[in-house]
């Protein structure tokens, strides 16, 4: 590379992506953030677009300063053009190639070697915030960041020098947003999946209709500025993300009719010992707590959705109690009127691009060391897409992600002193996660609720009954036979939505299918990905035939 | 596919047969492939006569459950892009002819009478109405469950069980032995393994191909369309990556796209030059493909033995053990006259064909 410099490409500007990205750049990186979205922040400092007129950031509270950190600190790199952030850049496959020598480099103009932007060890607190909630409440900033840097197509391919310890090149592949119909490629040294999860939905009667939205739609919906105030909502389901939902929607104005969840989440307490050791997360789940009763939010607990009623769209859902096996008590049905109804049932890792990278996957996850590297060469994950566990959890590897990057390409041991704080959250992180993870569960026997004429792929349209028929009549035992023998899981989703219902209604392990494309990628772009002409795509074809 | 349609026609044959797979039903290669049933690409011989009675098995069975299986008698169109390959063409099709396949030769200005979007400039095609496809899956699937047969999914055989006169006497699993008189080796790719068990040799290894899917469209693709040159990638022997698309839809809406060929073991990583093929030959028949996208991509390891056929029938090396195994990329197709053939021979009755083509002691110990 002209500039000798060595290149990372970090996939999801969420705050794992951010953290890696920060320090790695202060030591010397060159760093590439690509992100779907169009502005930095991933799923918790995602913010209302600028022009809709929110709000002004509620209190200086902790994790407010930290996202405006990392902000300042991406916003330093992107000026010295340490940094490049693709927004708006979908990336569909992460190739292993062989480095090439020659040819120009990325962020042309990099020169200033900002080697201490981000503070070296984690002395700011980065990968430690503390976790007091109310990301929903961010906003734009007027004059806040906005990346220079994002140049489609003609920086397209790049091609870096040879890595001292010998790791092969990467290619990383993205459509441009939003029509996904052009590619763009960029090579770097090494990669970091920092893509995090989605949301995990399992399906009940009732549950296409118009007016039921995800746990982190309503979120969306929130932080787009598209919540009409007056409205009647009631949040189901299980796990810490209804919490925040319920109380932002309340504060925007919305009538939140009731907080079903289906579990007692008083049980954490007997988990005291970790409880203890996360006073902020405590501070965090008292606050949305304190929340729920000043906007009047009716918590129940140990409840479950049974229905969502209506014609053209919701009108209203129907819950019921739990007996201790996780089932609904008979006679215990209550129906609450409401116009949306906000369902969530926890999160699953993206895991991708980092199957396709050939990358071992932990059950659901991918499997990390204690350096954040996966069992492939040259490639790292941080975040989400390793384990669902919140933002502290993320931004906490995301920072050792980026510090053990930048010492390894240079071919050497990182600085284990200079990581300590970091190590220290992620342990404290992840035991904690680990405590939520043993609370919060969907009911043993959800799938009751779900009736032969329930649709559970909604992609292909197939139905719980059709699910239980492969079971019983065809032989099939786990997802992929159900999928092979009813399709679901086969369309524009690829099973992501259905396979943890299709795993329930089955009552088999969850085992991801391999989805080997991140993305729907047009053929012509495919058969162009990698060559020469790739920097052309789309050109002059013909339209497609209706 | 292959144990399935043994299990079909030897309990026809009045046989008591249970099914042993360690995974579930279709979960090796059949679930990981295409169920295109072509005549059209095999040249005279052996391998076009199995073709031949297994499409005729398979219509049979379409009669009352083509929908369940997504049969379709839908035919095929090889495409020939130059005069010398359409030329090259015509001869194989000549020969396929005094075979008893169906060909009708088709013009360039008739070519899109039969597929509308196809490019243009295209030097002509022979239409061969006897390709046809199934849903390999379902397929299984529903044939095991016509067969009655006893299914024992999620159970490894470990050993085959050998009479001291070294006839077999059934097999031995993670769960518990099972006693029977005949042994099928209907284990595909991994039939040299199971061949192992037995105490003999099979040299079956594996062979690459990718898939890429589209997203749902209304049909544009009515036959299976493919290139010429793909006839002379099935019977190479080269290592090298060879891909021709074979473009078609499905009566689910999305086209496939396939397959690539490749000896690279069981490697199951992406690999985006093979891919890129497939949707580079693809959108070079159909243009308009260049805009539809592809939604996933998927791969398999077809069985192949060195001379390309399939081993179907005893092995007098091992009294009791009979191979149905080693289709390559037509396993699905010939899964039918191959379960007849080994019902005929397990009931004592003379095959439809003759085995000596298919016998599974034909290679030399290095083969192995
Ligand atoms: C409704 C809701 C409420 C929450 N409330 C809280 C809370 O109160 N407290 C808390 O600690 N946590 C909360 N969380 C969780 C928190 O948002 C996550 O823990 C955190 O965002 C994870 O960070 P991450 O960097 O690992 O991934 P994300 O923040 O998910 O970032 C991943 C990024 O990768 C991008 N990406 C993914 N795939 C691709 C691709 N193929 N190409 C390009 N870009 C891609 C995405 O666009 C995204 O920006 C909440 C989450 C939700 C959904
Ligand atoms: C990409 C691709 C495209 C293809 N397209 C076509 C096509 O269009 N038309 C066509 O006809 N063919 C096609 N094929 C080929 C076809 O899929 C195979 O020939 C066919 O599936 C082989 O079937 P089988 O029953 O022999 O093997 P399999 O389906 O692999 O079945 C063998 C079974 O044996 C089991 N097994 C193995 N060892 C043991 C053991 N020790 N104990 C218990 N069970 C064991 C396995 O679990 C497996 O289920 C394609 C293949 C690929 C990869």
């Amino acid at each position: 590379m002209t500039d000798g410099r060595h290149h990372l490409a970090v996939i999801g500007a969420g705050p794992a992506g951010l953290a890696a990205s920060l320090a790695a750049a202060a030591r010397g990186i060159h760093v590439t953030l690509i992100d779907s979205a169009a502005a930095a922040g991933g799923q918790f400092y995602r913010r209302p677009a600028s022009g809709l007129g929110a709000r002004r950031p509620r209190a200086l509270h902790h994790q407010w300063r930290t996202w405006e950190r990392l902000e300042r600190g991406l916003a330093e790199h992107l000026e010295a053009g340490t940094i490049r952030h693709l927004t708006d850049h979908h990336v569909w496959l992460v190739e292993r190639t062989e480095p090439t020598i020659a040819g120009a480099g990325v962020g042309a103009g990099a020169s200033a070697d900002a080697g201490d932007g981000d503070g070296d060890g984690d002395g700011d607190g980065d990968g430690d915030g503390d976790g007091d909630g109310d990301g929903e409440e961010a906003e734009a900033e007027p004059g806040a960041t906005r990346h220079g840097a994002t140049r489609h197509g003609a920086s397209a391919t790049h091609t870096v020098p040879a890595v001292p310890v010998g790791d092969p090149g990467f290619t990383v592949h993205a459509l441009l947003g939003p029509l996904q119909e052009r590619s763009v490629a960029v090579r770097a040294d090494a990669v970091l999946l920092a893509t995090g999860g989605y949301e995990k939905v399992l399906p009940f009667p009732g549950w296409t209709l118009p007016g039921v939205v995800t746990a982190g739609g309503a979120q969306a919906m929130l932080k787009g500025g598209l919540v009409v105030p007056g409205r009647t909502a009631v949040v189901v389901g299980t796990g810490p993300l209804l919490l925040p939902v319920a109380t932002g929607l309340a504060a925007a104005g919305v009538e939140v009719a009731a907080l079903v969840e289906s579990v007692d989440p008083r049980r954490l307490l007997r988990g005291a010992g970790t409880l203890a050791a996360q006073p902020g997360k405590v501070a965090e789940g008292a606050r949305y707590a304190a929340q729920l009763l000043r906007h009047r939010v009716p918590f129940i607990h140990l409840h479950t959705v049974v229905e969502a009623h209506g014609e053209e769209r919701l009108e209203a859902v129907t819950v019921a109690a739990l007996d201790p096996d996780g089932r609904v008590r008979p006679g215990t049905e209550r129906r609450i009127p409401c116009d949306t109804l906000a369902v969530g049932h926890g999160m699953i890792p993206h895991t991708d691009l980092a199957e396709a990278l050939g990358c071992r996957i932990d059950g659901s996850k991918v499997d990390v060391d204690e350096e954040q590297r996966t069992d492939v060469p040259g490639v790292w994950a941080a975040g989400e897409t390793t384990g669902i566990g919140g933002a502290a959890l993320s931004l906490a590897e995301g920072h050792l992600a980026g510090w053990s990057i930048a010492a390894r390409l240079s071919g050497a041991e990182p600085d284990a002193r200079a990581a300590t704080r970091a190590v220290k959250s992620r342990t404290r992180m992840r035991s904690f996660a680990a405590a939520l993870d043993a609370v919060y569960a969907p009911p043993a026997h959800w799938s009751d609720q779900v009736t032969d004429d329930t649709v559970v792929c909604r992609c292909e349209e197939v139905t719980g009954g059709r699910i239980r028929e492969a079971v019983a009549d065809l032989g099939a035992g786990d997802v992929r036979t159900v999928k092979l023998l009813t399709r679901a899981g086969m369309g524009w989703c690829q099973g992501r939505i259905c396979e943890p219902a299709v795993a329930g209604l089955v009552g088999c392990e969850q085992t991801p299918a391999r989805r080997l494309l991140a993305r729907p990628v047009p053929l012509g772009v495919l058969a162009r990905a990698g060559t020469d002409d790739d920097r052309t795509p789309g050109a002059g074809l013909p339209p497609i035939p209706r | 596919m292959v144990g399935a349609a043994c299990a079909l026609y030897a309990a026809r044959a009045g046989l008591a047969v249970a099914v042993v797979d360690r995974g579930p039903v279709a979960g090796g290669t059949t679930g990981a492939g295409e169920g295109n049933l072509l005549v059209s690409d095999k040249e005279p011989g052996p391998e076009l006569d199995l073709a031949l009675l297994s499409g005729r098995l398979w219509a049979d069975l379409a009669e009352e459950r083509a929908e369940a299986i997504e049969y379709e008698a839908k035919g095929g169109v090889v495409v020939a892009p130059t005069p010398e390959s359409l030329a090259a063409l015509e001869a194989f099709a000549a020969g396929q002819r005094t075979a008893g396949v169906l060909t009708e030769p088709v013009a360039t200005d008739q070519l899109h009478d039969l597929e509308p979007y196809l490019a243009p400039g295209l030097a002509g095609a022979v239409h061969y109405p006897q390709d046809t496809q199934v849903m390999p899956a379902l397929a299984a699937a529903h044939l095991l469950r016509a067969s009655g047969a006893r299914l024992l999914t999620g159970r490894t055989v470990t050993e085959v069980l050998r009479a001291r006169d070294g006839s077999v006497r059934g097999v031995r699993t993670d769960r518990g032995d099972l006693y029977a008189p005949a042994v099928v080796n209907a284990a595909g790719t991994w039939g040299a393994e199971v061949a192992s068990l037995a105490g003999v040799t099979l040299p079956v290894l594996p062979r690459r191909g990718f898939v890429l899917v589209t997203e749902p469209l209304p049909r544009r693709v009515r036959h299976k369309v493919y290139a010429a040159d793909y006839v002379a990638d099935v019977a190479s022997d080269s290592a090298a990556l060879q891909t021709s698309p074979v473009v078609e839809g499905t009566a689910a809406g999305p086209i496939l796209i396939g397959a690539s060929r490749e000896r690279v073991g069981f490697d199951r990583s992406f690999s985006l030059p093979v891919v890129r093929e497939l949707a580079e030959g693809a959108t070079r028949l159909f243009p308009f493909l260049s805009q539809v996208r592809a939604l996933r991509t998927y791969l398999g390891f077809r069985p192949y033995l060195p001379d390309h056929l399939p081993a179907i029938g005893p092995d007098p090396r091992a009294p009791g053990l009979f191979h149905a195994c080693g289709h390559e990329g037509a396993g699905i197709g010939l899964s039918t006259g191959t379960g007849q053939l080994i019902a005929q021979v397990l009931a004592g009755r003379t095959p439809d064909l003759d085995l000596a083509p298919f016998r599974p002691d034909r290679f030399s110990e290095e083969a192995a």
